[in-house]
C-alpha cells in the first residue's frame, strides 16, 4: 500500500537516519512512504491559542495533500506527528478555526478528513505487529530495550489517542516483536527538556539525566526514541547510555539496515 | 478589577479556551510540571492568577519561557482546566507586543553545536517569538 508521509525539516537533516531506516523498513512490510510535494516545516510545537491560524496552515496544507490522493499521512518525527494531529483534531472540532483557515486558503474547504499516523501507528494498526514479527530476520535477543516516549508521542491524549499515556505499550510490543526484551521504567514518559536546551542546556541536562538513571536501574541496555529533540537531549547528557531511534533497529530486526543502494 | 484588566482576563481565556473556574486548587499541574523548580510562577498559579486578575506579574515572568509544553500538567489536571494552554496564552500576549521577542535570530549561533536538531530551533523560535 501507499501512504502520504511527511518526513520534516530534522529527518532531511540532522536526524537522517530516522528518516532513512523508516522508508527502507516500510519497504519491506509492503509499505510505499510518498514524500508529500513541497511539503513545509511544521514548526517543531503545536500552538495552543485558538487565534492562531497561521502557524497552522503548513500542517493544514500537508493534511489537504493527503487527503486529495485519499490517502492516510504518517510521520515519523514524534513532534510533526504532534503538531499535525493537533493541527488536524483543531479542523475537526473547532469551527471558527476551520473557517479562519479555509477562508485563507480558498480552495475547497478542508474539515479533517485525514487519517494521521504516527510511523508506530502504521506499524502497529495497519501493518500488525504479529506481521512485522513475521518478517524479523535478525531477531534482536536478548537486548534489553527501554523505550523513552517522552511527552509528543502521548501527550495531550485527547487528541493523540495513541495509547495510555500514563502505561503505554506500543513501543514496548514492537520491541517484542523484534525479539528483544522491553524494560518498562517510571520516567519514560516524562519530557527531556525539550527546546528550552538552546538557552538552558544544564536544565535540560538535569531532566535527560533523571530519565537515563531511571532507565538504567531498570536494566536498560539501550534506549530508543523516534524524537530528534529527544536523542539530543539524552546524548547531551552525557552518560554511556546508546541512545538510537526505533527505525534504526526495526531497519537491523528486518535486514536492511546495512543496504546502500537507497532511492 | 479595573476594565483593563477584566479585558485581559477575558482575552486570555478566549484565547485557550481554559476556564479557571473549574480548578480546585489540588496542586497536581504543578507537582508533575518538570519545569517546577526553573519556575517563579508554577501552572497552579498561573490558573489562580488569571482567575483573581493578577496578570501583570505572569506577564513578566521568566516563567513563560520554561514550561517545556510537554502536557503533563494537561492530561493530569483531575479537573480538565489544561493549565499549558493558559500558559501559552499568556506567552502570546507578551511576545505579541512589539519588540518583546525572547530570542532573535542573532541569540541563535552562540547556542548551536555540531549535533543540535533543526527541530530545537524551530520549537524555540514558535514558543519565545512572533
Ligand atoms: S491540577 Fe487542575 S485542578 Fe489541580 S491545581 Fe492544577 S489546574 Fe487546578
Ligand atoms: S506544559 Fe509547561 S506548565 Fe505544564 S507541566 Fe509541562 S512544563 Fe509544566
Amino acid at each position: 500500500m501507499k501512504v502520504s508521509y511527511f518526513p520534516g525539516c530534522t529527518l532531511k537533516n540532522k536526524a537522517k537516519d530516522l528518516d532513512l531506516y523508516a522508508r527502507r523498513s516500510a519497504e519491506v512490510l509492503g509499505v510505499t512512504l510518498e514524500e508529500i510535494e513541497n511539503w513545509q516545516c511544521c514548526g517543531g510545537v503545536f500552538t495552543t491559542s485558538n487565534d492562531e491560524v497561521a502557524t497552522k496552515l503548513s500542517s493544514v496544507r500537508a493534511l489537504k495533500e493527503a487527503a486529495a490522493k485519499g490517502q492516510p499521512l504518517v510521520s515519523v518525527c514524534s513532534a510533526c506527528h504532534n503538531v499535525i494531529k493537533q493541527t488536524n483534531h483543531a479542523m475537526q472540532n473547532d469551527a471558527f478555526f476551520a473557517s479562519k483557515v479555509n477562508n485563507y486558503m480558498g480552495q475547497e474547504p478542508y474539515a479533517g478528513e485525514t487519517t494521521v499516523y504516527h510511523y508506530l501507528e502504521l506499524l502497529r494498526d495497519v501493518v500488525g505487529y504479529d506481521q512485522v514479527k513475521a518478517k524479523v530476520v535478525n531477531p534482536l535477543a536478548g537486548k534489553k530495550i527501554a523505550a523513552y516516549y517522552g511527552c509528543l508521542l502521548l501527550r495531550p491524549n485527547s487528541t493523540m489517542q495513541m495509547d495510555d499515556p500514563e502505561n503505554p505499550t506500543i513501543m514496548e510490543d514492537l520491541i517484542k516483536a523484534m525479539g528483544a526484551e522491553p524494560v518498562v521504567y517510571a520516567r519514560r514518559n516524562e519530557c527531556c527538556g525539550g527546546y528550552v536546551t538552546m538557552e538552558n542546556p544544564e536544565f535540560a541536562k538535569r531532566k535527560s539525566l533523571d530519565i537515563i538513571e531511571n532507565a538504567k536501574a531498570a536494566g536498560a541496555e539501550v534506549l530508543v526514541t523516534a524524537c530528534p529533540l529527544c536523542r539530543y537531549n539524552l546524548q547531551k547528557a552525557g552518560t554511556d547510555m546508546p541512545v538510537v531511534y526505533i527505525t534504526e533497529l526495526l531497519a537491523e530486526a528486518l535486514g536492511v539496515k546495512e543496504v546502500t543502494n537507497e532511492q | 478589577m479595573s476594565s483593563n484588566k477584566k479585558f485581559l482576563q477575558e482575552e486570555l481565556t478566549r484565547m485557550s479556551g481554559v476556564n479557571p473556574k473549574k480548578c480546585m486548587k489540588c496542586g497536581k499541574c504543578s507537582g508533575t510540571c518538570p519545569a517546577y523548580d526553573e519556575m517563579e510562577y508554577h501552572p497552579h498559579q498561573f490558573v489562580s492568577m488569571v482567575e483573581s486578575g493578577d496578570i501583570e506579574p505572569l506577564l513578566n515572568s521568566k516563567s513563560l519561557y520554561r514550561c517545556l509544553t510537554c502536557f503533563a500538567c494537561v492530561d493530569r489536571c483531575p479537573r480538565g482546566v489544561e493549565p499549558a494552554k493558559l500558559v501559552e496564552a499568556v506567552r502570546l500576549v507578551a511576545v505579541r507586543k512589539q519588540g518583546a521577542n525572547h530570542m532573535t535570530a542573532n541569540d541563535v549561533p552562540a547556542m548551536l553545536d555540531d549535533d543540535i536538531p533543526q527541530q530545537a530551533i524551530v520549537s524555540a523560535f514558535r514558543k519565545y517569538t512572533k
